[in-house]
């Protein structure tokens, strides 16, 4: 048998996680220490499942498979295609940034008790929402995914509901109240999303008898395994609204909002650039495969959903005045997008979608890390608290419009890439909805450039006067993410190379083909 | 004339004693029922006996040692196939041996070990007038705050008779599961119900709202029982047996012998749906289905914490074996009768357990109407009518009784000057003062709550999934939006202990004994070993689903 790497990428990060809350209370620093280099050890495993992973080769590799469950028909069944692959990444990539950047995040208040572990229990966390992302990346079989989809949640609620900005405006007792009541959303929306995937997936064993990805999508594709239409149809329902949940999409996207604005900036990225990715993902593998015929079904639906979630985030966005809202708010426009490749059932569309999610995660990562930075100086979230910060921090306001333009997909940065993807692959199959679509980039060039304007230009406000520019940790955490921006944008073979073989396969599962280029005759 | 002549005038020879066949009675195969009961009854005799500085000592003592025996005996049983192969009905037809009887006979006694832990816990109080003091009261019977109680609480009158009255209801429960005819099935409802009674008025603390509590249950208790004897008086009527393979042989149509007393009634369906319902609401009431549910909260509220504890999951564990077995052995054959009615059942109960638990504010209550919706789970399973259902209702027993009792017996630890702080808005912030107390009961919360990787939710996945195979798809959907309900109380407990700031005289964590700490090191343990690798449990359990009759 060869070396589980799939299981040690995702051990890794668990074990960190618990030896990071054993350390004692005293010793803080060594926890977050701790925590960096797990993280980074899970990166460097991430980077050798990449470099393992053949993507000519078979669909999934690096396979590993165990009895576990035999009286529910569950195994332990791991495997990795190319889009689980980038995914995995993305995630190992963020962790160490986001626990950089949460470095001073949890150190602990002068209340609580000589036990109380605020710091320890922070990283930890990180860790324990790492390692489960990772193994729902890499589950080939759906009980094993639902657990770990649906036991994600409980230490993301931790991190939302435990930890906030330390300055508010209306007080530390007024954020706590605010910062429990958005962890209980977050947490009630998706819970609600799973159970009833919970039902869908229980529904699925009792028509399929196994729980096996591969087997029921093979016996899919072979015709053994027959579903009449109306139960297809109930399943992938169940399927999509938990992950509709989580991506988010319109009108299911009322907690990200809350959730990522309560949260600090770190937790954040965690929610929106990793956590949510697992939504998004689980739409490519499992609704797609596991019901093909439904998933063709539900796509206008689902289509004008995405368009709307790609507008309706994109003009609420332009109306926020907190930063971190708007930056969800842009998210949900974002996750619009990436839905709306998804289902728009191209391979351009998909591969863009996939690339979407890598990318996505990278510059909203970028963004949301700096603005944490610029919120902590100042101690507020309001744009209207800020102004004129150029002047006085050049490079934490050159760092942010970068961040900013990522997000607004200009070309040479690797969004754009993405979203042109996505929208050619739109097009040439729903016109129509292409072109609306376009609108969104519109209303993102226009709320990122008025939030850097507001924020950065213009008079020095006299509360920023005294504003210090990026130290060496925070710069730390923002180059690598603005090179691989760069990079990513000018050079995007890579992530594409590994992504697209898995996207023709899915693209095969829905029995769907690209759409022939038309040209009219010429008379 | 010879004596003997004469005294055949006025006497008759009878036929000689031998003829009369002594009842025939396995032993060894109740053993584990016997165990404990004759641990019971020298209780009793120690409690008179032994002088009181020893006495606590001595019934903890014989209370272990019964029920390791009888979990020994238990395991001894099914090692010798007792579960499976040889399972039989011993006792002249009273009283089954076969798996589901041992595996919740099992489940009925660790639970009872690690009930009684908290039983027997006595530093979570300060001592009075150097005496160490338990959850129990002195002197029951003396009026709340009246002289003669205070005097009772000065002279340290022990509180020790707990022990037999645990035993005897541990005794009682364990016929109860294995009852196969209905006399013993209402004499072990009898047995198992009136200690728990008593048990319920004992708190030494709140004595009124605790005798409050036991006369709600004993009242609504009785009602119950004349219910299930009304009921099991029509179905004699009905088949001319109490015995379980009698009737259920006579449900399905095959006829034996017609006792010609009963020639007018024998085979009369009226008799049987009446005397069936009657007998299945006295069952569904001691789960706390709905709508039988009414006396569960104030009980549980009421009753001294650690009988709350050992009663919500012992109790439950039981009944929900009698109640399978009434329904698969005896009523099988009624399947299509009672079927639409136990769909009813379980739906409102997982409906109103889930959605009244919202509105409480007492720790205990909410666990109470907690249990509601969770007997509305189970029932889920329960209607399955296949293997798979059996299995999967012995399952979430087995995994629900343990997080139960560790839940109250961590809601024992919480207390503040008056007692335990049950009152929820007392938990707040008690994260930041014990995050360790505060963790432990977050993870029974979210067993309860069903969350992945917990036992919860794997005995929550099992009935479900028996459920859907059975034909119960709507009911599933039913169990997960009730489940999504019932996740927001749970939650909100969590979001108190952990995101609320401490109270500045909230109630505080008393150290205990290693005896609770044992109880709730076990619950957490089992908790997430069921969670985590339920393989081997599931398997006992499969193994386990198979009636005898």
């Amino acid at each position: 048998m060869s070396f589980p790497l799939l299981t040690t990428t995702a051990v890794l990060p668990a074990v960190g996680a618990v030896a990071t809350a054993a350390v004692p209370a005293g010793r803080r620093t060594a926890a977050k220490w701790l925590a960096l280099l797990v993280s980074l050890a899970t990166f460097f495993l991430a980077v050798a499942v990449a470099v393992r992973y053949d993507p000519d080769g078979a669909r999934y590799q690096l396979t590993e498979s165990h009895a576990w469950i035999s009286a529910f028909g569950v195994r332990y069944q791991l495997g990795v295609d190319g889009i689980g692959v980038a995914l995995i990444a993305l995630t190992a990539l963020l962790i160490p940034f986001v626990i950089l950047a949460g470095w001073h995040d949890a150190d602990p208040l002068e209340t609580g008790s000589r036990r109380w572990r605020p710091t320890q229990g922070f990283f930890a966390l990180i860790l324990a929402v790492e390692a489960m992302v990772i193994i729902s990346f890499e589950a080939t079989d759906v009980f094993l995914f639902y657990i770990f989809f649906e036991a994600m949640l409980i230490p993301m609620y931790f991190l939302i509901g435990g930890f906030g900005d330390r300055a508010h405006e209306h007080g530390e007792e007024t954020a706590a109240a605010q910062r429990s009541y958005a962890a209980v959303k977050f947490l009630l929306y998706n819970l609600a999303g799973g159970l009833i995937m919970l039902a869908a997936v229980i529904g699925l064993y009792v028509v399929a008898g196994t729980f096996s990805l591969t087997e029921i999508a093979q016996a899919r594709a072979d015709g053994s395994l027959s579903m009449a239409t109306s139960t297809e149809r109930w399943l992938f329902l169940g399927f999509f609204f938990a992950f509709a949940v989580k991506a988010p999409l319109w009108p299911l996207h009322t907690w990200l909002p809350g959730a990522m604005g309560e949260a600090t900036a770190p937790v954040a990225v965690l929610i929106t650039a990793v956590v949510d990715k697992v939504g998004t993902f689980a739409m490519l593998r499992f609704c797609l495969q596991l019901f093909p015929e439904a998933s063709r079904w539900a796509t206008p639906v689902i289509l004008v959903l995405a368009l709307i979630s790609i507008l309706y985030g994109a003009l609420l966005a332009v109306a926020q005045r907190d930063i971190k809202r708007l930056v969800a708010y842009a998210s949900i426009s974002h996750f619009g997008f990436i839905i709306l490749g998804i289902f728009a059932m191209t391979s351009q569309g998909q591969s863009g979608a996939t690339l979407y999610m890598v990318n996505h995660g990278i510059s909203t990562a970028a963004l949301l890390l700096v603005a944490g930075f610029l919120i902590s100086r100042r101690g507020s979230r309001l744009i209207a608290d800020y102004g004129g910060v150029q002047k006085v921090a050049p490079v934490l306001a050159g760092t942010f419009l970068i961040g900013g333009l990522a997000t607004l997909s200009l070309p040479g940065l690797a969004p754009f890439v993405s979203e042109f993807l996505v929208l050619v692959g739109t097009f040439t199959r729903h016109p129509v909805i292409g072109v609306l679509a376009t609108l969104g980039i519109v209303l993102a060039a226009l709320y990122t450039l008025v939030l850097y304007q507001r924020t950065m230009t213009g008079p020095v406000r006299p509360e920023v006067t005294a504003m210090p520019d990026l130290r060496v940790r925070e710069l730390v955490v923002v180059t690598p993410l603005i090179v691989l921006l760069v990079f990513l944008g000018v050079y995007p073979k890579p992530v594409a190379d590994i992504v697209n073989p898995a996207v023709q396969q899915t693209m095969s599962d829905v029995h769907t083909t690209d759409p022939r280029p038309e040209v009219e005759a010429a008379k | 004339m010879s004596t003997a002549a004469v005294h055949s005038l006025w006497t008759t020879a009878a036929d000689p004693i031998a003829k009369i066949e002594a009842p025939k009675i396995e032993y060894g195969q109740l053993a584990p029922t016997l165990i404990v009961a004759g641990a019971a009854l020298i209780g009793v005799l120690v409690e008179a006996f032994v002088p009181r500085k020893s006495r606590y000592y001595a019934q903890v003592f014989v209370s272990v040692v019964a029920l390791c025996a009888a979990f020994a005996a238990v395991v001894g049983l099914a090692a010798g196939g007792y579960g499976t192969t040889r399972a039989h009905v011993a006792a002249m037809g009273a009283v089954a041996v076969d798996g589901p009887a041992l595996f919740l006979q099992g489940t009925i006694l660790l639970a009872g070990l690690v009930g009684l832990f908290t039983f027997a816990e006595r530093r979570l109080d300060p001592a009075a007038h150097g005496n160490r003091v338990d959850s129990f009261a002195a002197q029951a019977s003396a009026v709340p705050g009246s002289d003669t109680e205070k005097a009772a609480v000065r002279a340290g009158f022990t509180t020790t008779e707990v022990f037999p009255l645990l035993l005897f209801a541990v005794a009682g429960m364990l016929v109860f599961t294995s009852a196969n005819d209905l006399l013993t099935l209402f004499v072990a409802l009898e047995v198992f119900s009136l200690p728990l009674y008593l048990l319920c008025a004992l708190a030494r603390r709140r004595r009124l709202m605790s005798q409050e509590a036991a006369v709600k249950y004993f009242l609504l208790g009785a009602f119950a029982s004349a219910f299930t004897l009304f009921g099991i008086a029509l179905l004699y009527g009905y088949a001319g047996s109490v015995s379980y393979g009698t009737i259920a042989q006579v449900v399905e149509g095959k006829v034996s012998t017609v006792d010609p007393a009963l020639a007018n009634t024998t085979g009369n369906d009226v008799l049987l749906l009446i005397g069936a319902a009657m007998v299945v609401m006295g069952l569904l009431f001691k789960v706390g289905a709905v709508p039988f549910h009414m006396w569960t909260p104030d009980v549980y509220q009421g009753a001294p914490t650690p009988v709350t504890g050992f009663m919500a999951a012992a109790t439950k564990v039981a009944a929900f074996g009698a109640l399978l077995r009434l329904l698969y052995v005896v009523l099988p054959g009624l399947r299509w009768d009672w079927r639409p009615v136990m769909w009813g059942v379980a739906i409102l109960t997982m409906v109103v357990g889930a959605i009244v638990a919202i509105t409480q504010t007492d720790i205990k209550r909410l666990l109470a109407y907690s249990s509601i919706a969770h007997a509305g789970f189970i029932l889920a399973g329960v209607i399955a009518t296949s293997k798979d259902g059996v299995s999967s209702v012995l399952f979430y027993l087995a995994a629900y009784s343990f997080v139960t009792v560790g839940a109250f017996a961590v809601v024992t630890l919480v207390r503040d000057a008056g007692g335990e702080a049950t009152h929820l808005s007392r938990w707040a912030g008690l994260g930041r003062r014990s995050p360790l107390v505060a963790a432990v009961f977050a993870v029974f919360l979210l067993a309860f709550a069903g969350i992945p990787l917990t036992s919860g939710f794997a005995g929550k996945f099992a009935v479900f999934k028996a459920a859907a195979e059975g034909g119960a798809a709507p009911l599933v959907v039913v169990g997960v939006l009730a489940s999504a309900v019932a996740a927001f109380f749970y939650i909100r407990v969590i979001v108190l202990m952990f995101f609320n700031e401490p109270r500045p005289e909230g109630p505080t964590v008393a150290v205990p004994s290693p005896l609770t700490v044992t109880a709730i090191g076990i619950g957490v343990v089992v908790t997430i070993a069921l969670g985590v690798a339920p393989q081997y449990f599931l398997d006992l359990a499969d193994q386990a689903a198979v009636f005898v009759r």
